[in-house]
């Protein structure tokens, strides 16, 4: 049964997945300044996910949700996030080594889903639900950003070196097919549309190719021919990899509930 | 972290504004290949505490800077003439801090 609190999971699930993943470069950013840049993205993502969940907790008034028990107290089938977001940094089954991150996929990544995020916090601002519409407009700003960042580092790596060059080729050749995902709706998502507090992400479609599109002619890319494959992240059906990130996120709070600090 | 990026990108000196109506002030520099890029970089480093609402980015080179070994000859001849300072004069009350 599809309700309208699996929609506002499904867009903080997407928030905070991209966010832990984000945040895995802490540290261990290429340049201080990308480190930096990567720590801020993460802590706005972060931030979303926080008042989607907040909202959650509210709409359920069950008393016993809180963003805590969302965050870490549910499992792989519960999360609702795209596929795509909770990928590694690699485009092939190496180690898992911090050293085996390439920047490129990080930026790739968060170019194709920022590219569809203006548009959907765009379109969100104006949701019947009013929280929801609140959380849009704040969150619309961050990602605008987000959108520049990783847009100039797509444009400056696929229109750079040889070596960089090859990396963001293959970084938009690994991740391209996980986007169709966003045009398949889901029970959720129509239900929402239905009911004016959600947003037909597939009539964004146009212009998000367009963006994508033009972002990699100017990079010197192609994009890799749509192979028909449709991953079901947001029907809770997952890659082996969300069990990783959730083992390493939630396991501090699984092991001290209702720490506080 | 690695700093091969370092050796090729130029450095750049970042100013910042504190709020409408202060002037940029200097706060630091950073390596980056091309303005808008010390731009972006310089707003990740330098403004995400609130810190700013304007940036101004230089490339260091463009600066022209007086060298240490000269501070004798440039700067000591004025400590001894205080009288350049106007502070003999007296204030009216009604002029306030000036």
């Amino acid at each position: 049964m599809a309700s309208y609190q699996d929609y506002l999971l499904h867009l903080a699930d997407n928030a905070l997945i991209l966010g832990q993943r984000n945040a895995e470069w802490c540290g261990h950013g290429p340049i201080l300044e990308e480190d930096l840049a990567l720590a801020n993205n993460s802590l706005d993502l972060i931030g979303q996910a926080r008042l989607l969940y907040q909202h959650v907790a509210n709409v359920r008034r069950d008393g016993k949700s809180s963003e805590d028990l969302l965050a870490f107290f549910r499992d792989v089938p519960d999360f609702r996030n795209y596929t795509l977001l909770e990928l590694p940094h690699r485009t092939a089954i190496l180690p898992t080594a911090s050293g085996d991150r390439d920047y490129a996929v990080t930026m790739a990544r968060n170019f194709l889903y920022s590219a569809l995020m203006v548009q959907v916090w765009g379109a969100l601002a104006a949701s019947t639900d009013a929280q929801l519409a609140a959380i849009a407009s704040k969150s619309l700003k961050e990602v605008q950003y987000h959108l520049r960042h990783a847009h100039d580092w797509v444009l400056r790596m696929g229109d750079g070196t040889p070596e960089s060059q090859r990396r963001m080729q293959a970084a938009v050749d690994y991740l391209m097919p996980f986007t169709q995902e966003f045009w398949t709706p889901s029970a959720m998502e129509t239900a929402a549309v239905a009911t004016g507090a959600g947003v037909d992400v597939a009539a964004f479609k146009a212009e998000w190719d367009a963006m994508v599109s033009d972002t990699l002619q100017s990079a010197t890319l192609k994009p890799p021919a749509n192979s028909g494959f449709v991953t079901s992240g947001k029907h809770g059906v997952h890659s082996e990899h969300l069990g990783f990130v959730l083992a390493e996120m939630q396991s501090l709070a699984r092991a001290h509930p209702e720490a506080v600090w | 972290m690695s700093t091969s990026a370092l050796k090729d990108w130029p450095l750049w000196e970042v100013f910042v504004r504190i709020k409408q109506g202060l002037e940029h002030k200097h706060c630091g520099s950073l390596h980056a290949s091309d303005a808008p890029h010390a731009l972006q970089m310089a707003r990740d480093v330098y403004t995400r505490r609130q810190e700013g609402v304007s940036i101004w980015v230089v490339p260091s080179r463009s600066i022209t800077a007086s060298a240490p070994e000269d501070k004798d000859v440039m700067f000591e001849p004025a400590a001894d003439k205080i009288y350049r300072h106007p502070t003999f004069y007296e204030i009216p009350d009604e002029v306030g801090h000036m």
